[in-house]
């Protein structure tokens, strides 16, 4: 060689040292994968152990029995339960599918005025948490209070209330209105991943509108369209706050319900509520078994390809107006009536319906209230803190998860993707309730503490961060890690400085995301915490179990206001990452 | 230099069946050349290179580069890739999106075992960014640089570390052709100039055959020849790689007799008795494949003044016209054979023409069923 660039300085390799880099990749991949599986099959086989005990009391252990499944399924409550539920998740999956639908089409294939704004809007009802979402509809259709109903009767002059929250309808009204942004963006992207050039060259071959819709963009479109309508369908039977809220005190009982209750019971019947939970537990999981199916046969259709085409536009002609106006109603539905509605009421010294006179008696008293509540400050760091803790740890955890599942060919890896992705089919509820049955049962000092919490939170939302780190993990060549290592770099050097920077917009975008549902968390949260450990949601259950309306409604307006802003950092840094949408 | 002694590499596909990538591979690279693992897609070179790199675990085998063995199957001694200090330039480029010029061409001098001063650092990768011609763009996004300059920068990668042994893979593949022909001297020069000892991988064999010292022509996981550029072209061994590397005419015949001259046989075929060459050694009555490249199927209008050897007047069946040079599609008897030619050879279609093979160039092989056996 040359004198330029001589013989390399570089020790020639030995095997001792490969052999450390290699240990030290293994340990963090065995710590990673240890975690998954503690976190994702533990909590599940207790629950079905428990589901076969009589409850423990002071007196009595707890005994093997099928008695709660006996009890459970012969009970003609339980018919009824199983009726209630699924009327109710699929009134609230074809309504909100209805609605959204509706929506994206509208949005993405019309000439709609303002919808550049409106799919710019789309992530703001996040903000807005369920229980809070629920509260305003309270304040705003109750039949003794709602505002909507009093200003109706007041305008016809109508003796009794126009509509009643409480009953199953007025449920599902507000849980679809909520799932509804959701149903919106997954149809969007349905939507945008057809290519338009097959639906025209089904026109050049002389279909008319109604045949190509028919023979070829419903088809095309059929695995979307199930996969949302399942996706909502499993979301509003999982959903908690509604039901407890707006069922409970008329006696309209759904599973998530009737856990809650059978768990607050004394003596606290955990068998029967485990039992309820393992069927609830059994319709997510067919559920979420036939989305992937779904998802995975998706790829058939792989020449939606989603890339470089605008489709052509719809012109609406006038009824573009009307479009327009529709979009406006609905915002002002899931966004605005909401918000104006606890902001009204956070001003009042009690609960008022807006008048003249309760204008001049407006106040801010139940801010005042709020902040010297005596447990705000620790619930605010309660939840910032697990929050961020939840999803610091399971955007680092995930990522090594998928990177074992997308690059590299080890055995088995597809089943730690899919027990990743488990907790997928846990309710929040039903999550707590197995949580709570083993720290209960297996006392390693974490029942009480803010780390049951942790657990909860990490488990339950550890598929998203998956899933939002599979995305990126995808698209990183297998060539850039290979260049690396042939660069000298290890195993550890290579994920810190190739891929982690890589993955970098799905970690962030993940991360945020994962922020913004963790800090609004209810149903496991609601059977695991304990005094001390609250968190701004359960503040706000507790301020509503004990009526303080006006109080609530001014830490909801703060809460949601926090939100709001953690939701545009999030969209900035969307943004600024090239990331579209989530 | 490098040594790879019986190489078998497999892998099991998506399907979960193993997939016999490399067979049997046996190379030897001297010090400072240019070898080439030339073939088609699937025929197993870039498995090749990947187990020299390390990037992919071989079954059983010996690869050693300097006498350092890098893996042995019976020892069980496998160093990996990052240990190796070789230099490797991908097909797809690799260069990190999130990093500069500079901070690309850096990153094996930051995380090797040996360590260097920021001043070193600075000095050996403006060294190799004014030896590819980067050194003014050391502060541009790496994702704002075009094809050429990516490749340039990744080969600015794989020699900052001044590795022992550079493997390239497929590098030019990605680069549109007028700027792969430049990037082809481009690399001749620096490797020349560099002398360090290459492994190259591509299925383009005119690139095989401008760029190397030595070429090895890989089917169906095994190597079918090894030898020097002309060697491969004017004396394949077998059909495959006459059919590969080039184009050719194909013409089954069977030996009639050897003749005095050492190497040069009379062969019996449908286009009449031919005078041809073999490397290895054949006897009569054996069945042989003779290969004819178009451009030694020599055409003029005049009788040439030897009619007895290798001659015929054959008749203009179609004609190209390609610029700078022309194809005829000749017919003898009812035989067709492609010649190419000087455009100045203008014989109208239909008109008689006088075909001439000088017979060192009819190169005369085994029959296509020992096809796959490596040599």
């Amino acid at each position: 060689m040359t004198p330029d660039l001589p013989i390399p300085s570089r020790p020639s390799a030995g095997a001792s040292d490969a052999g450390f880099s290699i240990n030290w990749k293994w340990l963090v991949i065995g710590v990673c994968v240890a975690f998954t599986l503690y976190i994702a099959v533990i909590p599940l086989g207790f629950l079905l152990w428990q589901s076969f005990f009589t409850p423990q009391t002071a007196t009595k252990a707890a005994v093997f029995t099928f008695g709660n499944y006996i009890t459970a399924y012969t009970d003609s409550d339980t018919a009824r339960l199983f009726g209630n539920s699924l009327r109710y998740a699929a009134g609230v999956s074809a309504f909100s599918f209805t609605v959204g639908t509706g929506l994206a089409w509208m949005n993405e294939r019309t000439n709609t005025p303002f919808k550049n704004l409106f799919y710019a809007l789309s992530l703001i009802p996040l903000v807005i948490p369920g229980i809070l979402f629920t509260v305003s509809w309270i304040l705003l259709g109750s039949p003794k209070i709602g505002i909507v109903n009093l200003v109706l009767m007041n305008w016809f002059n109508l003796s009794g209330p126009v509509f009643d929250i409480y009953s199953m309808w007025g449920m599902i009204w507000v849980d679809g209105l909520h799932y509804s942004p959701m149903a919106f963006l997954l149809m969007t992207a349905a939507f945008r991943a057809m290519d338009p050039s097959l639906e025209e060259s089904a026109t050049m071959s002389g279909a008319n509108v109604f045949q190509v819709i028919w023979h070829i963009t419903l088809k095309l479109a059929w695995p979307a369209i199930f996969a949302t309508f399942l996706i909502l369908f499993v979301r509003a039977i999982e959903s908690f706050e509604v039901p407890a809220l707006l069922g409970l005190p008329v006696g309209i009982h759904v599973f998530t319900s009737a856990i809650y209750q059978a768990v607050h019971r004394y003596p606290s019947q955990v068998g029967l509520a485990s039992t309820y939970a393992i069927t609830l537990l059994l319709i997510t999981t067919a559920g979420i078994y036939f989305i992937s199916r779904l998802s995975s046969s998706g790829s058939k259709y792989s020449t939606m390809t989603g890339k470089g085409f605008r489709p052509r536009q719809i012109d609406l002609g006038r009824w573009r107006w009307f479009a327009a106006a529709v979009f406006f109603v609905y915002f002002s539905l899931i966004v605005m009536l909401p918000f104006l509605v606890l902001l009204w009421s956070s001003l009042q010294k009690f609960y008022a319906v807006p008048s003249m006179q309760a204008l001049q008696n407006l106040t801010l008293d139940p801010y005042r209230f709020i902040l010297n509540y005596p447990n705000l400050g620790r619930s605010v760091w309660n939840s910032l803190f697990l929050s961020f803790s939840t999803a610091t740890v399971i955007m680092l955890i995930t990522s090594v998860i998928c990177w074992i599942v997308v690059k590299t060919k080890l055995p088995g890896r597809w089943l730690l993707d899919n027990l990743a992705s488990l907790p997928m089919v846990f309710p929040g509820l039903v999550l707590g309730l197995a949580l709570m049955i083993f720290y209960l049962n297996v006392d390693i000092g974490v029942y009480g503490t803010m780390w049951i919490l942790f657990i909860a939170y990490v488990t339950r939302f550890m598929p998203y961060g998956l899933r939002f780190n599979t995305t990126s993990m995808l698209q990183i060549h297998k060539e850039l890690e290979e260049s690396a290592a042939m660069s000298g770099a290890s195993w550890g050097t290579t994920f810190r400085r190739i891929i982690l920077p890589l993955l970098k917009p799905g970690l962030v975008a993940g991360w945020i995301y994962i922020m913004i549902v963790s800090i609004r968390e209810l149903s496991s949260s609601i059977l695991l915490y304990s005094p001390g450990t609250e968190v701004i949601s359960i503040i706000i259950w507790e301020l509503w179990e004990n009526g303080q309306y006006v109080e609530l409604s001014a830490l909801g307006v703060m809460f949601i206001l926090m939100l709001f802003v953690l939701v545009m950092i999030a969209q900035h840094v969307g943004k600024k990452f090239g990331i579209k949408e989530h | 230099m490098l040594k790879v002694e019986a190489l078998f590499t497999e892998y099991t596909n998506e399907l979960g069946q193993p997939v016999k990538a490399a067979q049997d591979i046996h190379i030897d690279v001297p010090e400072g050349h240019f070898f080439t693992l030339l073939g088609p897609s699937g025929c197993g070179k870039t498995t090749t290179l990947r187990s020299i790199a390390g990037l992919e675990r071989p079954k059983s085998g010996q690869i050693s580069v300097s006498d350092v063995v890098v893996f042995s199957g019976s020892r069980g001694l496998f160093v990996p890739p990052n240990r190796r200090g070789f230099g490797m330039v991908f097909q797809s480029y690799a260069i990190w999106p999130h990093m500069d010029v500079f901070s690309n061409t850096a990153f094996p001098l930051q995380v090797g075992r040996v360590k260097f001063s920021r001043a070193e650092i600075d000095a050996k990768v403006m060294k190799v960014l004014a030896a590819v011609q980067l050194d003014h763009l050391r502060d541009r996004e790496a994702t704002k640089l075009s094809g050429g300059q990516q490749q340039r920068l990744a080969l600015a990668r794989a020699l900052v570390m001044e590795p022992k042994l550079l493997l390239l893979d497929e590098p030019l593949s990605n680069l549109d052709a007028k700027l792969r022909e430049l990037m082809r001297f481009e690399l001749k020069r620096l490797q020349r100039e560099l002398k360090i000892t290459t492994v190259y991988v591509t299925h383009d064999q005119s690139e095989a055959l401008a760029l190397s010292h030595q070429v090895a022509v890989m089917n169906l996981g095994r190597i079918q020849q090894i030898g020097s550029p002309r060697d491969i072209y004017e004396r394949p061994q077998n059909q495959f790689v006459a059919d590969f590397v080039g184009s050719t005419n194909f013409v089954d015949g069977r030996v009639l007799a050897v003749e005095a001259e050492q190497g040069f046989y009379r062969i019996d075929t449908e286009i009449g008795a031919l005078r041809a060459y073999s490397v290895e050694p054949v006897r009569a009555g054996d069945k042989v494949v003779l290969s004819i490249r178009p451009e030694d199927v020599d055409l003029s209008d005049a009788q040439p003044a030897d009619t007895r050897v290798n001659a015929w007047h054959a008749m203009v069946d179609q004609k190209v016209f390609l610029g700078e040079a022309m194809d005829f599609q000749i017919k003898v008897g009812e035989r067709t054979l492609l010649s190419r030619t000087h455009p100045s050879v203008r014989t109208p279609i239909g008109q008689r023409v006088w075909a001439r093979i000088e017979p060192a160039k009819v190169v005369a092989m085994p029959a296509s069923a020992e096809l796959q056996k490596s040599p």
